[in-house]
């Protein structure tokens, strides 16, 4: 499989303090990779060191083969990737269809309005209320639906089903198979391990600032008394 | 004849068409600063220099150039847009990893520059500024009458207004705009140039004010200081509208305004002080201001 984004040696810092120390990882092209790792070990910090939004950063990170260090962050989602960010970012201001438009396009092939409103429903029948006046399930369809229309060849998630009703996390994970299906890649934190373990491919697990394991979701039976140590599933 | 509170309808209309026009002036300023600190949360001291910068660029291109009024009311506007672009972009963006405080103390040296600069160059008194002939003269409405330019001036004044708020609720560069005032991180994790927009920004809250300027020549005369007299009372239309606020801008602007102008009639004493007053009682009741977040 052909590696859309490879992490080599990827170093990060807040301030003074040594966040990241030396992270390995590679998402291959269509691939679902999730990152596990307890709270606090830097799960958080990859995906937004990879968007740039952290910017003091050092090691490899290419997109595509292209080096994306010296990228600016409003030009990482040009590239083609593109966040949907733990705490959902819908804008209080906006109303549902103006948070929906509001990331440019970047490249084809992004889901057009009317199919993204087939997906979620709910969005079309809340297109004029504001943002923030939707529940939290919607909000976050109401993130990745944003994104998808952008035409990102990247998906990055960052804990999709935090407090979410189980209902509304099985509707999540019927849409990224959907995503999956369509060929999307999608790299996702989450600390929900039974939604996890039924949607991707493969699995990173994180420790102290770095990958401390990866495995494909068929070794899955054979790691667990070691995911039960390490995260207490 | 006629009479309203015991006060005869030609001068409670005069001085209500007063407040109007006043109010038009509160209204474009106010809006061009509330559009700076809602994106930039920088308070711009340097509005007041920038609406006389607009009112000197037309007098100027009118003096050197030949160039008329209603050129003047679009290239002044642009010109200190640039220049306000050109600020943003060499000075002020250095200060926003910084307290707010240093925003506003640049903008305060910055005034005190560019108005220290006219008053050595031009000296403190002020430059008339003709009416344009085809707005000269006024009508008889049968009740008062109306300078044609003062009513002119409140029409384009609140078409500004109107379209301003246009561009900010109802555009895609608007919505980026709110969204960043938001969170300007997650806005340029979407691909949006957040700094370019920003300078934008600053240029479009400059070229307000110079606009705003620019409508001002024929009515005040165009001195250094015309900027200096306004602000003040300015900021006090912002802060009751409430920081940040577009609309809170442009309603609070008139309405004070109006307010002025019929305490003139009525109580004339207290017509320099009616603004800070309503401003003090606001912030008692409402800290956010009328059209505030919280309010």
């Amino acid at each position: 499989m052909k590696p859309l984004l490879q992490l080599g040696n990827l170093n990060a810092w807040y301030g003074e303090s040594h966040v990241l120390h030396g992270v390995d990882m590679t998402v291959g092209e269509g691939e679902m990779v999730t990152i596990l790792g307890r709270n606090g070990v830097g799960k958080t910090t990859t995906l937004r060191t990879i968007m740039g939004i952290i910017r003091e950063r050092k090691g490899e990170i290419r997109f595509d083969g292209r080096d994306m260090l010296s990228v600016p962050l409003h030009r990482t989602a040009h590239a083609g990737i593109g966040f949907v960010p733990e705490e959902r970012g819908i804008f209080a201001t906006l109303s549902v269809e103006e948070n929906l438009m509001l990331p440019p396009v970047v490249a084809e092939g992004g889901m057009p309005l009317d199919e993204i409103y087939e997906l979620f429903p709910n969005l079309l029948e809340r297109r004029t209320s504001p943002g923030t006046k939707l529940s939290g399930g919607e909000q976050q369809m109401l993130a990745m639906a944003r994104i998808l229309r952008t035409g990102v060849r990247l998906l990055i998630l960052d804990e999709p089903t935090e407090g979410l009703a189980p209902v509304i996390v099985q509707r999540i994970g019927e849409v990224l198979k959907k995503l999956k299906a369509r060929g999307m890649t999608v790299l996702l934190v989450e600390q929900n391990f039974r939604f996890a373990s039924k949607i991707a491919d493969r699995f990173y697990l994180m420790d102290h600032g770095k990958m401390v394991a990866d495995f494909p979701v068929a070794q899955l039976p054979e790691r667990m008394g070691m995911l039960n140590t390490v995260l207490g599933v | 004849m006629m009479m309203i509170f015991g006060i005869p309808l030609q001068a409670f209309l005069g001085q209500l068409l007063i407040g109007l026009i006043n109010g038009s002036f509160y209204a474009l300023l106010s809006l061009g600063l509330a559009v700076i600190f809602g994106l930039l949360r920088v308070i711009n001291f340097a509005h007041g220099a920038q609406y006389m910068l607009g009112a000197f660029a037309a007098l100027l291109l009118l003096s050197y150039l030949g160039i008329n009024y209603w050129v003047a009311l679009i290239i002044a506007p642009l010109l200190v847009g640039l220049f306000g672009a050109i600020v943003e972009r060499t000075m002020l963006s250095r200060l926003y990893k910084l307290d707010p405080l240093y925003g506003l103390l640049f903008t305060f040296g910055l005034a005190l520059t560019i108005e220290g600069t006219f008053r050595y160059l031009y000296g403190a008194a002020g430059q008339p500024y003709s009416v344009p002939p085809a707005l000269a003269g006024g009508t008889n409405l049968g009740f008062m009458f109306l300078p044609i330019y003062r009513g002119w001036v409140v029409v384009v004044s609140l078409v500004a207004c109107i379209g301003t708020w246009l561009l900010i609720e109802k555009t895609r560069l608007g919505a980026y705009l709110r969204a960043a005032t938001e969170d300007t991180v997650l806005v340029q994790a979407f691909g949006i140039n957040v700094p370019l927009l920003l300078t934008l920004t600053y240029g479009l809250g400059s070229a307000l004010a110079a606009f705003a300027g620019v409508l001002a020549a024929p009515i005040y005369q165009v001195s250094p200081l015309m900027g200096t007299n306004i602000i003040i009372v300015v900021f006090a239309v912002v802060v009751v509208g409430g920081m940040g606020s577009i609309m809170g801008a442009i309603v609070t602007g008139y309405m004070l305004g109006i307010a002025e102008g019929l305490t003139k009639v009525f109580y004339p004493e207290a017509s320099n002080i009616v603004i800070f007053v309503i401003m003090a009682v606001v912030l008692l009741l409402r800290p956010a201001g009328l059209f505030g977040k919280d309010a």
